[in-house]
């Protein structure tokens, strides 16, 4: 048996991210207290050189490596580019917020890139074993940054809920996955899909490993039953780190959902479209009337991602290739709609003041008016008002479920956003319409007011012009 | 030659206990890390079964990464517990409770 290299073309931008990773972590030994900087800038580089060999890759078409558990085709170039940028945002703006704090360290960066190589192996996974390991990769990154703030008591506490229970997603996916790799004999999607082809009559075993993946993919996603973590993590987490975690692992696990429902078990669909409603119905119902009861900005926010991936459910469950662009577009939106807003609680928090209180928000548009504005823009895009992005990524999802004659389903949907749209515009009559509580001035710096306003404008300027990521989505689906 | 269904039936049984584990234990952080263990183990059973009766060698494979991982996935949780105990003085699942609603 002659041993061949494996193609490492379509694995270009996971080695540099991991060769990178590795350099940040080394430098970063070498450094100072004073010259932390250079990390930061290393990280950034490397999420660079990451986005731009990636978008090298991109006109390479689908290619498969290692023995067909890896794959690189629209999608995932299409995925991962956006991964970078939202990191690249994250990092951006929680520079100031761990320098005050005292944990702007090299093990944050170096953490953080790990993270996004795990996602980075989700997105392109191609079998079990690669579509595990990324998750785990990402998973164990997190957990540590969770409990990054060591002398916090609520990040420990918050840290520890959020391994208990990611473990034991995992544990149940492994054990679906056992099930699925049982009955088809193998581990990679496309043989497990091939094996569904043949297979005509649905076998009871596989519908019982099918419901244990979805466990585990909806604990990863945070839908309800299994969101216990979220609102916990986020609260408890350092703010820089809720916005990592609330950002672009919602794109991988947007990407380890489809590559396993829709490319492996695709042909199961009629049995998995009732479970995705059922989890859809409930986020949307619990994640929006849980989020007005909250006073902490940052749990708020956590029970409006709950409710948004009820609506990135709506658009897999369809089962049309219009209906997964729909959500794919939307867990974009979601995830540039999501930084930007954490990003605001990270500009207004001091040395002393975290700002995750709604109250901190009163009198902002005083304050701070232009700040107030992009606030606005991004509670009005997650609430999906007209004139804003949040609007068109709802409607396309709603679209491609009515178009599959769910309608009840539909008219829900937009019932619960109702609900929605007042927890969300309460901010905006906070910050417009109430006396503000301080008077501390807020720090200014160039690249983050810069970055804050570019994603602030985006939601406007992607409602106007959505046409552009849309047919890139579009295009992604189409494998 | 022993049925495949022994071994699936033993994996669902210890995969079913380590559940029951984490959801029941409301005493001691460190039992839920025991019943995590426990439940990847689980899990292992059934791949080595699969492998053996399918004579295909990737789920054995599979098998010594999720080995790998676990090991990986215990450090990290057991060093959480530690960060946690330095500042509650208490490893007490019933004592995680200073966030709600």
């Amino acid at each position: 048996m002659s041993f061949a290299m494996p193609d490492l073309i379509p694995v270009m931008p996971e080695i540099a991210v991991l060769a990178m990773a590795c350099v940040v972590l080394l430098a970063d030994l070498f450094l100072k207290d004073e010259q932390r900087n250079v990390s930061y800038y290393l990280a950034q580089l490397t999420l660079l050189i990451g986005l731009l060999l990636t978008l090298n890759l991109a006109n390479e078409g689908s290619r498969l490596s290692f023995g067909d558990s890896v794959i690189n085709d629209q999608m995932a170039t299409l995925l991962k580019s956006f991964i970078f940028i939202v990191t690249a945002i994250g990092f951006v703006y929680s520079r100031r917020y761990l320098k005050e704090r005292g944990i702007f360290k090299g093990e944050y960066y170096v953490l953080g890139l790990f993270g996004v190589l795990g996602m980075m192996v989700m997105v392109s996974s191609y079998s079990f074993l690669t579509l595990y390991l990324g998750l785990e990769l990402l998973s164990l990154s997190q957990y540590a940054l969770v409990a990054f703030n060591r002398d916090s008591s609520r990040a420990s506490e918050a840290a520890m809920k959020y391994f208990v229970l990611g473990a034991i997603a995992s544990g149940m996916l492994l054990y679906g996955m056992s099930i699925l790799y049982g009955m088809s004999g193998s581990l990679d999607i496309i043989e497990v899909s091939n094996y569904l082809i043949r297979e005509l009559d649905n076998d009871v075993a596989l519908i019982f490993g099918l419901s244990f993946v979805i466990v585990g993919l909806a604990f990863k996603l945070g839908a309800v039953p299994f969101h216990m973590w979220l609102p916990d993590v986020y609260q408890g987490a350092p703010t820089s780190v809720t916005l990592y975690v609330g950002t672009a692992p919602k794109i991988a696990a947007f990407a380890i959902v489809m590559r396993l429902l829709v490319e492996g078990l695709g042909h199961l669909h009629g049995d998995w479209q009732g479970m995705l409603i059922i989890l859809a119905v409930l986020s949307l119902t619990v994640g929006n009337f849980i989020a007005i009861a909250q006073t902490n900005i940052k749990r708020m926010l956590a029970y409006s991602t709950i409710s948004h991936v009820g609506f990135l459910l709506l658009g897999i469950l369809a089962g049309t290739s219009q209906g997964y662009a729909a959500s794919m577009f939307y867990a974009i939106v979601y995830a540039l709609t999501a930084a930007g807003a954490f990003g605001m609680i990270l500009l207004l928090a001091n040395k002393d003041f975290e700002a995750e209180e709604l109250d901190d928000f009163k009198g902002l548009g005083e304050r701070h008016p232009w700040f107030a504005f992009l606030m606005l823009l991004l509670m009005f895009s997650m609430a999906g008002v007209p004139l804003t992005v949040g609007f068109y990524a709802k409607l396309s999802v709603l679209s491609a479920v009515v178009r599959v004659e769910l309608y009840w389903l539909a008219i829900y949907a937009v019932l619960m956003s109702v609900v929605g749209a007042y927890y969300y515009l309460r901010v905006i009559k906070l910050m417009y319409f109430d006396k503000p509580l301080t008077n501390q001035p807020i720090s200014q710096q160039w690249d983050m007011n810069l970055v804050l306003s570019i994603n602030g404008l985006l939601m406007l300027v992607l409602f106007f012009l959505p046409g552009g990521l849309m047919s890139l989505c579009i295009k992604a689906i189409n494998f | 030659m022993i049925p495949l269904s022994y071994f699936l039936i033993l994996g669902a049984v210890l995969f079913a206990l380590s559940v029951a584990g984490i959801f029941l234990n409301r005493k001691n952080v460190i039992i839920l890390l025991m019943c995590i263990e426990l439940m990847l183990l689980a899990v292992n059973i059934n791949f080595i079964a699969f492998s053996h009766y399918q004579g295909d060698l990737a789920g054995q494979v599979f098998v010594f990464f999720i080995l790998t991982v676990a090991a990986a996935e215990a450090a990290i949780g057991l060093a959480i517990l530690v960060v946690l105990f330095r500042n509650r003085s208490t490893i007490n699942v019933q004592d995680l409770d200073e966030m709600k609603g």
